[in-house]
């Protein structure tokens, strides 16, 4: 008897899910824009990636903590016999929305695809020397050299269906200068949880359950309308007046407004984005400075005092009305690398900046130009505002020259810059990728972004260590070394890590993920 | 006539072309569009790669003549952000800009004659003087804050229009109209008003001032001497004259209307050619804003050749010296 009650409560349970899980829930979800193209390998951008996710897969991805995790491999190693080679074991039993099976043959197209030299995903694997299946279900990756983090590089990359592709004629990615689109760009063929129904440019997409897919667990969410809205206040208008259930980009200043809206709330988080000020190094005098016989910056006094002029608790207060979190190192908290006592920043001290810019010999100061730019980072420009303002309590006087940053990253690249913003994301999550672009010397693959030509051989070395290092303990041990250094140096002038928003309906939980890519299979309706 | 055909068509090809050139000069300021095409990871010798494919590093002048070249064949090459051809973009486009246009400039021409014709009727009214004075509000207030004025009260508070897009469309193979949908006229309400307001208040203004110059004339004193009714002297006659210059003006007006429906168009989300442009500007898509450009030139130049053309239909005095003054 016992067990018969038991046996209908479990059916009852079961007829309960069945029913929750085939009710059709729909979710309108605004952005900013929208993806720029359906061609998972063509281009390498935030946004676009976020909406293949939806249809396409990848071997791994992260969490909303930021951990790996698998998903068309189950599992990853390092070859017993051979440090240089990956293998990656693949779910069985895994289809494409066209009934294809998903197999390895799959996975050594796409990463071929992915490396191709058309597509802008392949410096994520440029340190791969060959793909190979093994059997059906598993593939091995041969890289050049010892490369300890090359899963980290694949949470992007996406798998298409080889047969598909052929048929179609994507094998290749969209060419630019070529005159036509590729069928890719507008059609699909994924392994992912939902498929595209339609999709009008810049207008709508709509997005279907994939009822096939492997995942045991139904997302809440069945259908998916994706709504690009440019305007920011047209976005949260159309929030305020219920037309769409989730906005992914929230003015920073609406947050506030919006939370204190019956019916609406705000989910936040730290994004993997840290906002940082770097300077030009070396002897030659500044091009936008009074000081026409030297480098002030070159001076660690001088940086000294332009940190301790800098009041972070200020920016985050005032510009950012909270909505940021101040740090003392370029690295976001979720990276490999990252410690708090890094994290630590100095409490502003005006005097003692003062007596530092008189000690380096500048005791009036001296003029220089800050390049800005106005429409990539949250709050950008007045953060750079705000920085011209607290730099003039110390007598430096600080021209700010503010650009859209298509014109103002050509300036860091070419290194025409004295002093600069920007924000660095580290899709690796490891410190290796800060150090690579920001801080080697500028020297072929390395320090490309090394806008200031920040230059020591001694760190240069230990950098290029990284890449080979395959004992991991050892490896951290250098990281911090790395770290150390780069701190007391002075490198770089980090203010804040930023702080991601989606506002919704009180009625979901959709919660924040660190690189701002959010799964509609982690909404949950709260009823 | 003919001769002056030609010389108009070739004056119109010249414009064209100064267009295209000053564009081209614009674009080379606007920034670089690898910068937008990729993220930060791209490495830059693939960057570089990649700018040489796509021509950027070829002299100007090389530029533009391979510009003008495609563009003589109908050809705009690949959107850089969107990578669909330029042409397919801007046509898809284009039924929403040119529905959102016509929509706003009836409104503005119905309400703007009508309300005219009665400040000028009624000049002492105190209604006239409430007009004439949200006619200086409608002509300095700036479109975008009268557009999230209109959402702000119709979207969020009455909840009785949409704030954003063009509601659902009905596609007629070749054009793709939100008419023949009841969100989709929904939707056309709070943009088409945005649109129209500025060209509203220029049109009743107009319309005021001509009708008060025609009230005046002799004709009118006649009319009234004979007497006819106020109904047939005031629509039958004194309107009838004042039309002229505002049917002018309307249709001068239609090319700036869709030329200046990108702020209506990007404050509303409208799905047009306007905010096409706009997105392609933050991105620097070069290939969409010049063949944009190029297409707002082409709708100037043809109303204009247009209008050049019924003026020597209409006015025998251009004709002199056409070589016709016999």
């Amino acid at each position: 008897m016992k067990n018969v009650i038991k046996g209908l409560g479990a059916a009852l349970l079961c007829t309960t899910m069945l029913v929750s899980a085939a009710s059709a829930e729909t979710i309108r979800w605004a952005r900013a824009s929208d993806a720029l193209t359906l061609d998972p390998h063509s281009q390498n951008q935030g946004v676009t990636h976020n909406f293949a996710h939806h249809i396409y897969e990848t071997l791994v991805d992260r969490d909303v903590e930021g951990n790996l995790q698998a998903r068309l491999a189950l599992s990853w190693e390092l070859k017993a016999d051979d440090p240089t080679t990956w293998v990656f074991k693949l779910r069985e039993g895994v289809t494409f929305h066209d009934g294809a099976p998903f197999t390895a043959e799959d996975v050594v197209f796409s990463l071929d695809r992915a490396r191709s030299e058309k597509s802008n995903m392949r410096q994520l694997h440029a340190d791969v020397d060959q793909v190979t299946a093994v059997d059906d279900y598993t593939v091995e990756v041969k890289m050049k050299g010892p490369s300890p983090l090359y899963p980290n590089n694949l949470t992007n990359t996406f798998i298409m269906d080889k047969t598909w592709s052929e048929a179609n004629n994507v094998v290749e990615v969209q060419d630019y200068a070529a005159g036509e689109d590729n069928y890719a760009v507008r059609n699909t063929n994924g392994t992912g949880p939902y498929k595209l129904q339609s999709r009008e440019v810049d207008v709508r997409s709509v997005l279907t359950l994939n009822e096939n897919h492997w995942a045991e667990e139904k997302p809440a969410v069945t259908e998916i309308v994706y709504l690009p809205i440019t305007d920011a206040a047209t976005r949260v208008a159309a929030l305020l007046s219920g037309e769409v259930d989730i906005v992914q980009d929230v003015p920073v200043q609406d947050i506030d407004r919006l939370s204190g809206t019956a019916g609406i709330k705000i989910e936040t988080g730290p994004e993997n984005r840290v906002i940082y000020f770097g300077y030009r190094f070396g002897e030659e005098p500044l091009k936008s400075s009074n000081v026409t016989d030297a480098n002030p910056f070159n001076d660690p006094r001088v940086r000294e005092a332009m940190e301790l002029a800098i009041d972070r608790d200020a920016i985050r207060q005032v510009v950012m009305r909270g909505q940021s979190i101040p740090t003392g190192v370029a690295n976001p908290p979720f990276v490999n690398g990252w410690t708090e006592e890094l994290d630590a920043y100095p409490a502003v001290d005006l005097d003692r900046a003062k007596a530092l810019l008189a000690e380096a010999g500048y005791p009036d100061g001296f003029t220089v130009t800050l390049d800005t730019p106005n429409n990539r980072y949250v709050n950008d420009e007045a953060i750079s505002q705000a920085v011209v303002g607290m730099l003039g309590r110390i007598g430096i006087q600080v021209t700010l020259a503010s650009r859209p940053v298509a014109q103002h990253s050509p300036l860091v690249t070419a290194n025409e810059t004295d002093f600069y913003l920007l924000g660095w994301g580290v899709p690796t999550f490891d410190s290796a990728y800060v150090f690579n672009d920001l801080v080697h010397t500028k020297d072929g693959d390395y320090g490309a972004y090394n806008g200031g030509l920040y230059s020591n051989p001694e760190l240069d070395e230990k950098i290029r260590s990284l890449g080979v290092e395959t004992d991991l303990d050892k490896r951290n041990a250098t990281i911090a070394e790395i770290w150390q250094v780069v701190k007391e140096d002075r490198v770089l002038l980090p203010i804040h890590n930023q702080v991601l928003a989606y506002a919704m309906k009180d009625s979901i939980t959709l919660p924040v993920h660190p690189e701002n890519q959010p799964l509609m299979t982690s909404v949950q309706f709260n009823n | 006539m003919l001769a002056f055909i030609i010389r108009r068509l070739a004056q119109s090809v010249l414009v064209m072309l100064f267009v295209a050139l000053i564009a081209f000069v614009i674009f080379r300021y606007v920034g670089d569009p690898i910068t937008s095409m990729v993220g930060v990871e791209t490495r830059l010798e693939d960057q570089e790669i990649m700018r040489d494919r796509l021509g950027l590093n070829d002299p100007v002048v090389v530029q533009f003549a391979r510009f003008i070249g495609n563009a003589l064949q109908g050809e705009f090459g690949i959107s850089y952000r969107l990578q669909q051809p330029v042409t397919e973009l801007i046509l898809s486009r284009l039924p929403a800009t040119l529905e959102l246009a016509v929509a706003s400039a009836l409104i503005a021409l119905v309400f703007g004659v009508v309300l005219g014709v009665f400040t000028a009727l009624r000049p002492k009214s105190f209604l006239t003087a409430g007009i004439m004075a949200a006619s200086l509000v409608g002509v300095s207030l700036p479109t975008f804050l009268i557009g999230i004025g209109l959402i702000y009260v119709f979207a969020v508070e009455l909840g009785w229009l949409p704030s954003f897009g063009r509601g659902e469309v009905v596609d007629l193979g070749w054009w793709r109209t939100g008419l023949l949908t009841e969100s989709g006229l929904k939707s056309l309400i709070l943009p088409a008003i945005t649109l129209s307001l500025f060209q509203l208040t220029l049109i009743m203004r107009l319309v005021r001032a001509e009708m008060l110059e025609v009230l005046r004339t002799e004709y009118i004193r006649f009319a009234r001497a004979r007497g006819l009714s106020q109904r047939a002297i005031n629509f039958g006659h004194a309107l009838k004259n004042t039309m002229v210059p505002v049917i002018t003006i309307t249709g001068l007006q239609l090319g700036s209307v869709i030329a200046f429906a990108i702020v209506t168009e990007t404050v509303f989300q409208w799905p047009g050619v306007g905010s096409l442009f706009i997105t392609s500007v933050q991105v620097v898509d070069v290939p969409v804003m010049a063949a944009y450009l190029m297409f707002i030139a082409l709708v100037f130049v043809l109303i204009n050749l247009i209008v050049d053309i019924l003026y020597y239909v209409v006015d025998p005095r251009l004709r002199v010296d056409g070589g016709a003054g016999n």
